[in-house]
Parts: C-alpha cells; sequence; structure tokens
C-alpha cells in the first residue's frame, strides 16, 4: 500500500487515468534491471527512480571518467574514478530515498543474467556493445523478460522494446543476427550528449508502460531518430521464423489465445 | 491489381537514414526496377556506381514498405527500400 506521503509524490502520475493508483502501486512492486549505467542507463535510472520503480538494480563494470561527464548525467564531478554502479546507487538515492537500488559493479556472465533477469519485471539494456545485447536478449527469452533496448552513436539512434510473453513478438537476435561487431561505439566515434538523453528517458517510458500496462510499447516496431535533420522513422519489425534466438521459445507460449 | 506496364512504377524509391544519409551523394534516389528482384541485388547495383556508394555494404539494416527485411526479400517496382547502419553504443 502506497503511504499518503507516496500519493503526494507520485500524484501527477496517479493523476492519469492510464497509471492511477494501481499502476502506481505496479511500478512499487516492479524490479528493473538495467545493464549499464552510461549515456542511456543514467537518465533511464533517473526517470524511473523519480518515478517511483520500488527496486532498481544497476550492472555496469566500469569506473566514471572526465570524458563520461559530458552525458551521463546520473555521475557527478564527485563521481570521478568511482565504479559507475555505486555511483548511480548514491545519485539515484539522493533522488528517491523511497526505493532501493541493488549495485553490481561487474558485467553479469551468463548465470547471473539469468538470475537477475528472473527477478526482473522490465530489462533495459543500453551497453556499448552487441555482446551484451544478445547475452541480454537469452536471458530475457529464457525467463521471458521484456527488454527494452536502445542504442546511440554521433547523431543516430535506434530503440525497440521485445517482450517474450508474446507469441509473435520478434527478439533482439531477429534484428541484429548474434555476428557483427562492426557497429560504431561511443567511446571511438563521439556522441552528442543529449541524444543518449532522449533515448534513455524513452527507454524509462518504455518500461513504464510495459508495467502499468498503459497505452502500446515498442514491441514489433524499430524506431530511429536522425538528430541532425529531426527526424524520426518506424519500422514494424517481424519475429523471424529462423531466428536462432527465439526459434526454441515459440512452442512455449502457445497456449496464449 | 496495377498495370506492368506502367512506367512511373518500374522503378523503386531507395531512402538512406542516419549516418548513410551524410556519406552517400544523394539522401534518396528514384532506381529503375522493372522486374522482382532481391534486397541484395539492388544494394549491388547501386554500389556498383562506385565511389561513396561503395558505403553500400552487406552488413546494413534494410526495411522494404516500412517493413524490416533480410537480403534475400523481394523487391517489386513501386517498393520504398530504406537502409541505414546498425547501431550499437550507450
Ligand atoms: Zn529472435
Amino acid at each position: 500500500m502506497l503511504s499518503d506521503n507516496q500519493l503526494l509524490r507520485y500524484s501527477r502520475h496517479i493523476f492519469l487515468p492510464e497509471i492511477d493508483i494501481q499502476g502506481q502501486q505496479a511500478l512499487a512492486d516492479a524490479r528493473v534491471l538495467v545493464l549499464g549505467a552510461g549515456g542511456l542507463g543514467s537518465p533511464a535510472l533517473m526517470y524511473l527512480a523519480a518515478a517511483g520503480v520500488g527496486h532498481l538494480v544497476v550492472s555496469d563494470p566500469d569506473v566514471v571518467e572526465l570524458s563520461n561527464l559530458q552525458r551521463q548525467i546520473v555521475h557527478r564531478q564527485d563521481s570521478l574514478d568511482q565504479l559507475k554502479a555505486d555511483s548511480a546507487r548514491r545519485h539515484l538515492l539522493a533522488l528517491n530515498p523511497d526505493i532501493e537500488v541493488d549495485a553490481l559493479p561487474r558485467a553479469l556472465d551468463d548465470d547471473e543474467l539469468q538470475q537477475q533477469a528472473a527477478a526482473a519485471t522490465v530489462v533495459v539494456v543500453g551497453t556499448d556493445n552487441f555482446s551484451s545485447r544478445h547475452a541480454a536478449n537469452r536471458a530475457c527469452l529464457s525467463t521471458g523478460t521484456p527488454l527494452v533496448s536502445a542504442a546511440a552513436i554521433a547523431w543516430e539512434a535506434q530503440i525497440s522494446t521485445f517482450d517474450p510473453r508474446l507469441a509473435d513478438s520478434p527478439c533482439f537476435a531477429c534484428l541484429y543476427p548474434d555476428s557483427n561487431e562492426q557497429a560504431l561505439n561511443c567511446a571511438e566515434t563521439g556522441v552528442v550528449s543529449p541524444l543518449v538523453g532522449m533515448l534513455g528517458s524513452y527507454q524509462a517510458l518504455e518500461v513504464i508502460k510495459l508495467i502499468t500496462g498503459a497505452g502500446t510499447p515498442l514491441i514489433g516496431r524499430l524506431q530511429l531518430f536522425d538528430a541532425r535533420h529531426g527526424e524520426w522513422q518506424t519500422l514494424r519489425l517481424k519475429r523471424n521464423p529462423e531466428c536462432p534466438a527465439c526459434a526454441s521459445f515459440v512452442a512455449s507460449d502457445t497456449s496464449r489465445d | 491489381m496495377t498495370s506492368a506496364a506502367e512506367p512511373s512504377t518500374a522503378a523503386v524509391t531507395v531512402l538512406f537514414f542516419a549516418r548513410l544519409r551524410e556519406e552517400l551523394p544523394q539522401p534518396r534516389l528514384h532506381w529503375p526496377w522493372s522486374e522482382a528482384g532481391t534486397v541484395n541485388e539492388l544494394r549491388r547495383d547501386i554500389a556498383a556506381q562506385g565511389n561513396d556508394w561503395a558505403a553500400l555494404t552487406e552488413d546494413l539494416l534494410v526495411a522494404v514498405n516500412q517493413e524490416m527485411a533480410g537480403p534475400e526479400q523481394t523487391v517489386k517496382p513501386g517498393d520504398e527500400v530504406a537502409f541505414f547502419p546498425p547501431v550499437t553504443g550507450g
């Protein structure tokens, strides 16, 4: 049950008929795993904390460097040389002491990823390489946990949501076959700061929609944003029947109507 | 429904998004395409113009008529085909 203080704190959610007290309670009861406390993870975590998601779990093996502070806004000048997971935890609790935050200052191996995905209501991925995204995808498929994935580089970004609870939802590997590591990363190419802010915030929005059931999440849609020209594209994304990652999980969901 | 002889549809519209839009000489093309072929054939045809067009490599993502498509998907006259690069990074 939400306390009087929480009813006031979250009143601007509760005013929304799509969220209401039930939705806010669902947020309070939720546990969200965020992989990567970088440019995307920072705003995603901050909005999820402010929005009253009851339990956040942050995984990041890295330490805060000066060149991170241009965009990774959950970290501050006084975070330099600290583990990102610990720095994120400290600042999220300063923003909202009402929630629990677990800091995992390491890259999760497959076993731990599986355990954490199983315990999570939703998984958010904003890491800087494909192999960790594919590992998150496999853990979400095997545990039936929705995955919100975004990526940004330079002036361009992509976002989609995958929900293995739905028989016709594509998975991350339907979009990106588990082979190429050729894509650019921010460390080598650069990225315009508010772009990761927009996409990380969008990930938090997707999480809130998935948890409360509000509206229509980006399941089966890939959105591209071109920040140079201020243009969005929405592309339909179907499950690939030959996808090696999700094909083996199809049968488990035939009971759904 | 539509007549195969209609000359205005004997082509595809090709769009380039994100980094490709900046790297290629044009952000969009009207490319002659009188019979069905695959995404990969279309990509190779355009890349064969050389120079900057060689940036149309096989690791790009593709959408046909606003739906994500694989390299062997059929492209018909009148279709809209969009190419864009994969993105990771966070
Ligand atoms: Zn798949």
